[in-house]
């Protein structure tokens, strides 16, 4: 594990007015804010007040849809967003120490655009980004793009494939500079060692990247990759490209299988599960009694008109309740948890005033923050380059 | 009738990847952290610019098929930068440019869009185009784009992205909580496009921005490039700064506008501009002079010679005379990434030029390339600056300067500190910011709201 300590980690997902569709009609929501600087800088300044460890900002390139498969025409939900990456950076200059890990979408983008701009996101916040990646395979999206044929590559399985080039690519592109590439040689007239910068050279199935990057190493050297998996191909990806995967068990057995599963695969062994975090998903309507959480989630549930359901496990109780069930399946091997607000700010609020106590008390959380990066949060160290040479 | 009393406008280009930029000098810093950016745009607003204006590059320049490596090498990514610049600035304008060629318009659309959500109404884009396949490769899309087609392609390009700006009104989010209503139009985004570059339809997920859409620059000079910014840009960034060749772009430039039904005021023309600051003007002129050996190294003089004799010069002094050989004729091989070496059209016609002046001089290779590659645009006092930027902008040299420091990132800082207070005095620069927006500090009208959604779903459908 990457902690040699007992303690969890907690991730907090940002994503409109929380994950329950109802959310945004809640007295305390702030749905006509959700396209402004300061709701999501406030949410994140809160979830930093309570020590933890990131925050995920959801994105996609298309307008939200409760169909899976083709946009909708609902008007009683949250539609439309802002680049998670830029509500990211927007934040950055605001927060100290928590981590920022924007979502990024890359079937339809270009990996080069996306590394510098995760570079420059670990640069504004001194070392605290990261990037979820994300597949899109819907053909409205592939629509708003119009070059690929999403028919071609219809299998599941090839996206992750390619998403797993992406990373490489990403990847190779923040090695690019070596950390002391920058010399500033007045002698010489040389701002740089050009020795020092390294062309990736990437060539795969669906595309092709030279380099070197235009952004200098990041601060981190590598900022943190996460990518969310339900299975099979997916956690091969996280176990072969992602510094954190996000999984979603229905129960601590399940836990433990999805943990023993993903660290048995090739990749992870091979890379050492000590570089690996394997965090578990869970929807939290949390309030100060089990009964009171239940009436909340009934309520909203009537507004939306429907019973919520999710990929993620939905927990909705106290604090004491929400930690035991943490604690149980830290126990069967997760690292830590992404929780997702059912509803914001109510239930961030639960998870900084009320489960992180809890979490501290039973000694499963760290009391402060301990390191000015998110690597550091997380216990990884700041990678060797791969392209230095082991000097003599 | 005497003309009316033009207000100056003023603007700050973060230092480049290029040798303006001097690296060595002791108060250089640096030009990644992103406390220099912070530092620079606060100085900026200090001053009341308008806006921060970024440059952008997609491939580290080469030259004898290696990295070129004597100038700053290095920047972040623009749009990221410029929402976290959003943070700790509140009025000036963020301009950021940004290639047509290597990008979607859905994409890009939707980062402007939330660029200026993010910053309340303050976001620009300058429209840039390239098509080389050099920079290609380091893009899934591939490089290339013939010549002639990457105006066609900036335009489509441009006119695509403001339909996905357009696709939402504005007023769209109700979020009425009790009502259960979000959207008063359940299709709110719907567009769909169709030219020969682009086939995209869809709905656009940003919702109208504060502006409507980010303001709008061009920076080509070719014929092409002006007609562009005639159609549809609402400032062009040139390059003329002398008051000649400013005087006969602008008269050009804004003489284009009626054709396209717009007024000589919707379209501000801003050159960059350099300048070195002394206590007096001669100061000021053996400063300038300093900075000009600093920017043309020895090491520099001959990469610089090399990019017009397009062979290889890395044995030639930089302290004797022009080398005696000739430059090779036909496509530039030796600068790979850089625009400015396209410029030479007639290498064999400049070379004896060039031959001619430093013989009629007496000027060593260095000194002749610190002659050829241009002094600064403004060289003085403060109280000479700021007459002669009043006098350019009255006379219609420009409608102001976007300016570019020699030094990041306190190179600004003298200019904020005493030209601006001269200039405000002189009563042709405003005292503080008049609005919120940068469209107000440019003085140009709100951007109307579009009219009704067609209605694409039947158009798509058909």
């Amino acid at each position: 594990m990457p902690d040699s300590s007992s303690r969890l980690h907690v991730a907090v997902a940002l994503d409109g007015a929380g994950w329950h569709p109802a959310a945004w009609r809640e007295s305390d929501a702030r749905p006509a804010d959700l396209f402004g600087a300061d709701y999501w800088t406030d949410l994140t300044v809160e979830a930093e007040r309570g020590g933890l460890d990131f925050v995920t900002i959801e994105d996609s390139l298309a307008v939200q849809s409760d169909d899976p498969f083709a946009p909708d025409r609902r008007a009683d939900r949250v539609r439309g967003r802002l680049d998670a990456v830029l509500i990211a950076a927007r934040i950055a200059p605001r927060t100290q120490r928590i981590g920022l890990v924007p979502t990024a979408v890359v079937t339809h983008t270009e990996p080069f655009h996306v590394s510098k701009s995760i570079a420059t996101l670990d640069y504004v916040s001194a070392g605290r980004a990261g990037v979820r990646v994300q597949i899109a395979g819907r053909p409205d999206v592939a629509a708003h793009f119009g070059r690929r044929a999403p028919a071609a590559r219809s299998r599941a399985q090839e996206y992750l494939t390619e998403t797993a080039d992406y990373v490489e690519v990403l990847r190779r592109l923040w090695d690019s500079w070596e950390d002391d590439a920058e010399i500033r040689d007045a002698a010489t007239g040389r701002f740089i060692d050009r020795d020092k910068l390294h062309y990736i050279d990437f060539t795969g199935r669906w595309f092709s990247v030279k380099g070197p990057s235009i952004t200098p190493r990041p601060p981190q050297g590598q900022p943190i990759v996460a990518a969310l998996g339900h299975g099979g191909a997916a956690h091969e990806l996280i176990a072969g490209s992602a510094d954190v995967g996000f999984v979603t068990p229905r129960d601590a057995t399940q836990a433990a299988d999805i943990v023993q599963e993903i660290r048995a695969l090739p990749h992870a062994a091979h890379r050492g599960s000590e570089h690996l975090h394997i965090f578990g998903d869970v929807v939290v309507f949390l309030d100060d009694s089990a009964s009171a959480a239940q009436a909340r989630r009934r309520r909203l549930d009537d507004l939306a008109g429907a019973e919520y359901r999710s990929d993620a496990a939905i927990f909705a109780g106290n604090a004491a309740a929400l930690a035991d069930l943490l604690s149980a399946w830290h126990s069967a091997g997760l690292t830590g948890f992404r929780l997702r607000p059912a509803a914001l700010p109510h239930d961030l609020l639960q998870i900084t005033e009320q489960l992180v106590p809890e979490l501290r008390r039973r000694g499963l959380f760290r009391t402060a923050y301990e390191s000015d990066t998110l690597r550091g949060l997380l216990g990884l160290p700041r990678p060797a380059n791969r392209y230095a040479r082991i000097s003599q | 009738m005497s003309k009316p009393i033009k207000q100056i406008h003023l603007a700050a280009h973060f230092p480049g990847v290029n040798n303006t930029t001097v690296w060595s000098d002791p108060a250089a810093g640096s030009h990644i952290d992103f406390r220099s950016f912070a530092h620079f745009a606060r100085t900026a607003e200090r001053g009341k610019f308008d806006f921060l204006f970024l440059a952008e590059g997609l491939r580290l320049r080469e030259q004898n098929g290696q990295i070129y490596d004597l100038d700053v090498v290095g920047r972040p990514d623009t749009f990221t930068v410029l929402a976290a610049l959003a943070a700790v600035t509140e009025r000036i304008g963020l301009t950021g440019t940004i290639n047509s060629t290597f990008n979607e318009p859905y994409e890009v659309a939707r980062q402007f869009a939330s660029l200026d959500h993010l910053s309340a109404g303050r976001a620009a884009w300058n429209v840039v185009t390239s098509w080389d396949a050099f920079t290609g490769e380091n893009f899934r899309r591939g490089g290339f784009l013939a010549e002639d087609q990457r105006y066609e392609r900036a335009k489509t390009f441009l006119q695509t992205a403001l339909k996905l700006f357009d696709s939402w009104r504005g007023d769209e989010i109700v979020a009425d909580k009790t009502g259960g209503v979000f959207l008063s139009d359940p299709d709110a985004g719907e567009f769909a496009h169709t030219d020969s570059h682009f086939d995209i339809h869809g709905r656009f997920n940003v919702p109208r921005s504060p502006q409507g859409r980010p303001v709008i620059f061009q920076a080509g000079d070719s014929d092409e490039g002006r007609e562009f910014a005639a159609s549809a840009a609402d400032a062009i960034f040139s390059r003329h700064s002398t008051l000649e060749a400013g005087q006969a772009f602008y008269t050009d430039v804004k003489g284009r506008l009626a054709r396209y039904g717009r007024r000589p005021d919707e379209l501000l023309i801003l050159p960059a501009a350099t300048f070195v600051i002394g206590d007096t003007d001669a100061e000021a002129a053996d400063l300038a002079h300093e900075v000009r050996l600093a920017q043309v190294s020895p090491q520099t003089a001959i990469r610089f010679l090399e990019q017009l004799w397009n062979r290889d010069l890395s044995g030639h002094d930089p302290d004797g005379p022009l080398p005696a050989v000739d430059p090779v004729v036909g496509e530039n091989t030796i600068a790979r990434g850089r625009a400015s070496v396209r410029m030479f059209r007639d290498p064999l016609a400049i070379a004896a030029e060039w031959r001619a002046r430093a013989e009629a001089q007496k000027l060593s290779t260095r000194e002749l390339i610190i002659e050829v590659t241009g002094r600064q645009s403004f060289i003085g006092s403060p109280q000479t600056i700021a007459a002669t930027i009043d006098a350019f902008v009255q006379a219609d040299a420009s409608d102001g300067f976007i300016l570019v420091p020699h030094i990041t990132p306190g190179g600004l800082d003298r200019f904020v500190d005493q030209v601006v207070p001269l200039l405000q005095e002189r009563g042709t620069y405003r005292a503080d910011y008049l609005g919120t927006t940068l469209r107000d500090h440019l003085g140009l009208a709100p951007q109307p709201r579009p009219a009704a959604r067609t209605n694409f779903s039947a158009e798509v459908a058909s």
